[in-house]
């Protein structure tokens, strides 16, 4: 098989580079900073060159690089995107830099630490995109915690080490079930394959000949980690306290590529390996999902805390992603692709706007703000920008996302039912409304709170740090094709996977060429 | 004695250590410079044997009368204990003479030990795992004591002493009732003959006394009781070799001598026993490790719960299982001898500083030393990509793969409890104020020990690879 071996330096940039920043000196934290944003930004151009040379019109894995890494247990270092994971990579290395320059003048304390554990992050983000290898995955997904464990628990707010510990313990107690899934999966390999296995792509025509009372149990161990991760409703609040403790830039990264890779999951582990038990599951989980986008769109209203309130908005918007997930049409897992992205866009500037007005009030309480149109305009501008692209305004990205999503969930033949879309479509109207409201109470009527007097307005670095993903909110929003083109054809053959899992030989899905040995 | 060159090369390492032992007895009566000389001709001796059993691990043969094995596994197990003893011995330099224990004998009895530990892993017969069990148990009471005028390190040895023997007394009753039933003491012939020695009452309550007597060894629950005591009363170094060496040998033992019995004819036998134990371990550990404030009787009941992830392995009883074990006693060693030796370094003199407050704020008062014990506090929890989260991993494999999958369940439950208390130790240092700011004095020679171990268990991570093929190829 030919190798690539592209995607393994997209990830060893951030990794060697984090251990290079270690060696700068401390009193240099500029040239810090310099160095982070730089290696991040090469990432960036390389994962570009990626996407210029990727095959949209392929559904297999691409840019494929495989090498044998234990080779007692059959385990490979097993590298591979196709569509979906593209885009989520792209997502990945567009943020990185742009948050690392957003915090430039937030962290102050520990630059080089801050910097390491940064690009660490990026290297688990990315590693959990592109792995082929269960095992490699599981390294990737669990290994990615600790870097994020201390950004919180070092540079985060006031409650910030509960925030840290009840994040690190939730995702972990439900990864641990995954892990013993992973084995146990890669242990059934072993009857149909006669070798023991954790090759997602060998595991793709084995998994499915699981038996149904026990693939049920295999989907919730897979689903149950990466609902925590999502977060799916009833399993949502580690989120509110780690992303209100988070640093600005944690925040960004938590809410703009960390959800994502709960719902990646789902779509790339749980609805392919187990299609018979996703079909049976997928009322109940959609029913939560609906419960999700209404249940935050709720609590997001009464909040009074921005930051607690952006990140209710996220519960909500990510019950759209998964309900877009398990309504099992190529439209709504498009939209919910397309979602994941327009998310970690939108929910991303959001942060970033909290932050920016943050570093200057040190306060967060929509109740110390009001009529700050005038003062700061230029933020205001912003701010509104990236509220209406959260709330899903025809011409911005969020449309896109959550229109696919509702049309796929309204015909979709698994759920059988419309009043899914009606319930998931009130929470389009609630978020119009607290996302306005709390506009309204921030920006506009008169000034109250002496203190916003002579608040200076949005420099150019913050400037430059939103314009690149106002832009891309724009683009997806005018002419999302760019974009839905990349993951066509693998959503695609999800879906294909979905409804034929054992009829589809591997010959057939083009899978002939991964079936080593 | 030996029949030729090479079975004389394959037991060299024995060798090294035994003429070792008599070497270090002259040093220590002639030489003047001898608190000089004695450690680092340990050191070194145990770094020969090591890096010997290592490179030789591919001959494998029965040497000595059928008495000792040698290669394989067998050299694994070797290397673990030799490069673990060095390790303790690099930390017990600076250690043992802050501590007040400086006697020439400490370093010799030391390595009467590890001659203890590698004649249970090689042992082909019951009367050398008895030989080598005592010789060992007797060498780490006296170590445990070594500073005679500490109330606690007498009580410590003296408690391990007592339930020590007591042990001791069920594996030689074993013994005596596996004689009784097989008329032989060679454990390859009471292997061959397992499925016809099963079927007398009198050898199943043998095994059964015999892994009973070594539970105590391995510390499991219901046999830890002495283990936090003997852990907190002990000079640390001596507690660091405790629960890496002795538990290491211990579970040498048992695979050389049992192992076959779980894989064999009779396998389910004693599941029922292995895995009680192993759940209750795992989760006495976890659950009461939670908590203690002081660090040593914190990572004494993290040993206990290690013994547990252990015992699953020997009731999954195959093939996979005696990888994983092996594995997983490399890592732990390693992370343990590494946790230890940072805690040598922090503690004072008199035994203060041992409190886990004490770690408070080390991450910006000793950033490396914070960030090492950070390394060994994830790789303990399992979390990848550290030597002690492929261990579980491997663990794993070998239940399910013998349809212990709810083994394998509670396991990851545990860990998840588990994780609460390692990262404790993370968050002090890391997201706290130091409390007082009392002096820390490091040392190169148990940096350079400690550096060793970690660099180990972040290898043994990324390239388990590595120990594994080593490890498959002799099963």
């Amino acid at each position: 098989m030919e190798q690539n071996s592209l995607l393994t330096y997209l990830i060893l940039i951030p990794l060697i580079g984090s251990f290079l920043i270690l060696f700068i000196k401390n009193d240099q934290p500029n040239l810090i900073r310099y160095a982070a944003v730089g290696i991040s930004t090469i990432a960036f151009l390389l994962s570009l060159v990626i996407y210029f040379q990727f095959d949209s019109a392929n559904s297999d894995f691409q840019f494929i690089n495989k090498i044998e890494w234990i080779k007692g247990l059959n385990i490979h270092y097993h590298v591979g995107i196709d569509g979906m994971s593209l885009l989520l990579v792209l997502l990945t290395t567009f943020l990185t830099p742009l948050t690392l320059i957003s915090s430039w003048s937030g962290i102050e304390s520990k630059v080089k630490e801050f910097t390491f554990f940064f690009l660490m992050l990026e290297v688990g983000m990315l590693g959990v995109f592109i792995s082929l290898d269960l095992f490699l995955f599981y390294i990737f997904w669990e290994a990615m915690l600790i870097p994020m464990y201390f950004i919180i628990g070092i540079w985060g707010g006031k409650e910030r080490v509960y925030a840290a510990i009840k994040f690190f313990i939730y995702t972990m107690f439900g990864s641990l079930l995954m892990l013993v899934a992973i084995v146990w999966l890669a242990v059934y390999a072993i009857g149909p394959l006669g070798y023991f296995t954790t090759n997602l792509i060998e595991l793709y025509s084995v998994a499915p000949q699981i038996p149904m009372n026990i693939q049920i149990w295999m989907f919730l161990a897979f689903a149950f980690s990466f609902a925590i991760k999502v977060p799916l409703f009833p399993l949502h609040t580690w989120l509110p306290d780690a992303h209100v403790q988070a640093p600005t830039a944690g925040s960004v990264i938590l809410a703009g590529v960390l959800l994502k890779m709960g719902t990646y999951g789902l779509l790339r582990f749980n609805l392919p390996l187990f299609p018979e038990a996703s079909i049976a599951a997928a009322p109940y989980i959609s029913v939560l999902a609906v419960i999700g986008i209404i249940y935050g769109a709720l609590v997001a209203m009464v909040q009074t805390d921005v930051k607690k309130l952006v990140a209710y908005s996220s519960v909500s918007h990510l019950g759209f992603v998964v309900l877009g997930i398990f309504a099992m049409t190529q439209e709504s897992i498009q939209g919910a692709v397309i979602q994941m992205v327009n998310h970690g866009l939108s929910t991303g500037a959001l942060f970033l706007l909290v932050g920016v007005i943050y570093e200057r009030t040190h306060t967060r309480e929509i109740a110390d703000y009001g009529g700050i149109a005038k003062i700061v305009p230029v933020f205001s501008f912003a701010f509104m920008f990236a509220s209406l692209s959260s709330v899903g305004l025809p011409g911005l990205n969020g449309f896109v996302g959550e229109f696919l999503i509702l049309l796929g969930s309204f015909q979709s033949p698994i759920l059988n039912s419309w009043w899914y879309t009606v319930f998931a479509s009130s929470g389009v109207i609630f978020a119009a409304v607290y996302l306005l409201w709390m506009y309204q109470r921030v920006v506009f009527g008169p000034v109250t709170n002496q203190k916003l007097v002579g608040l200076k307005d949005m420099n150019a670095r913050e400037i430059f740090v939103l314009a690149p993903i106002f832009i891309f909110i724009v683009w997806i929003g005018i002419y999302p094709g760019t974009f839905l083109k990349v993951s066509d054809r693998s959503t695609a053959k999800v879906v294909k996977q979905m409804y034929n899992p054992v009829k589809v030989s591997p010959v057939e899905l083009g899978l002939n060429q991964y079936l080593s040995k | 004695m030996f029949n030729n060159a090479q079975e004389f090369f394959n037991v060299l390492p024995i060798i090294i250590i035994g003429t070792g032992i008599v070497i270090s007895l002259l040093i220590e009566m002639y030489s003047k410079k001898s608190d000089f000389l004695l450690p680092w001709f340990s050191v070194f001796m145990f770094l020969a044997a090591g890096l010997h059993s290592l490179y030789y691990v591919g001959d494998v043969s029965i040497v000595l009368q059928n008495m000792l094995a040698t290669g394989g596994n067998v050299n694994v197990f070797h290397a673990i204990f030799t490069l673990g003893a060095a390790v303790v011995t690099l930390l017990s330099i600076d250690y043992i003479k802050k501590y007040g224990a400086y006697f020439g004998e400490y370093y010799i009895i030391l390595q009467t030990s590890v001659l203890g530990m590698m004649l249970m892993a090689a042992a082909k017969d019951l009367f050398v795992i008895f030989l080598g069990l005592e010789i060992m148990s007797v060498s780490f009471y006296i170590l445990a004591g070594m500073n005679r005028k500490k109330l606690n390190a007498n009580e410590a040895s003296l408690k391990y002493f007592l339930l020590g023997a007591f042990a001791t007394g069920f594996i030689v009753y074993g013994i005596a009732l596996i004689y009784g039933s097989a008329h032989t003491t060679s454990i390859d012939f009471i292997t061959a003959n397992f499925s016809e020695l099963i079927k007398n009452l009198l050898f199943i309550a043998g095994v059964l006394l015999f892994l009973i007597g070594f539970s105590f060894k391995i510390a499991a629950f219901p046999f830890h009781m002495w283990v936090p005591d003997v852990y907190e009363g002990s000079p640390t170094t001596v507690a660091a070799l405790f629960s890496t060496g002795g538990k290491a040998a211990a579970f040498s033992a048992i695979l050389a001598t049992l192992f076959a019995l779980f894989n064999g004819p009779a396998g389910n036998l004693f599941t029922p026993y292995l895995a009680v134990i192993s759940v209750l371990s795992m989760f006495y550990g976890s659950i009461v490790a939670i908590a203690q404030d002081n660090i040593k009787r914190m990572l004494a009941y993290s040993s206990i719960s290690h013994a547990g992830y252990l015992a699953i392995g020997l009731a999954a009883g195959n093939h996979d299982a005696i990888a994983g074990i092996v594995f997983y006693l490399a890592a732990y060693t390693f992370m343990n001898l590494a946790a230890f030796g940072i805690v040598s370094l922090i503690e004072g003199k008199n035994e203060t500083n041992l409190s886990i407050n004490s770690y408070a704020g080390l991450g910006s008062r000793k950033p490396l030393l914070a960030a090492l014990l950070a390394i060994i506090m994830f790789s303990l929890a399992g979390i990848p990509p550290f030597a002690g989260f492929f261990g579980k991993y491997y663990i794993f494999i070998a239940a399910i793969k013998s349809n212990l999958t709810w083994l394998a369940l509670l396991g990851v439950l545990s860990s998840a409890i588990s994780v609460y208390f390692y990262l404790r130790i993370v968050v002090l240092m890391y997201f706290k104020p130091s409390e007082n700011d009392f002096a820390i004095e490091t040392n190169n020679n148990a940096m350079i020990a400690i550096i060793f171990s970690v660099l180990l268990v972040i290898l043994l991570g990324i390239f388990p690879g590595t120990l594994i093929d080593l490890v498959t190829r002799f099963i």
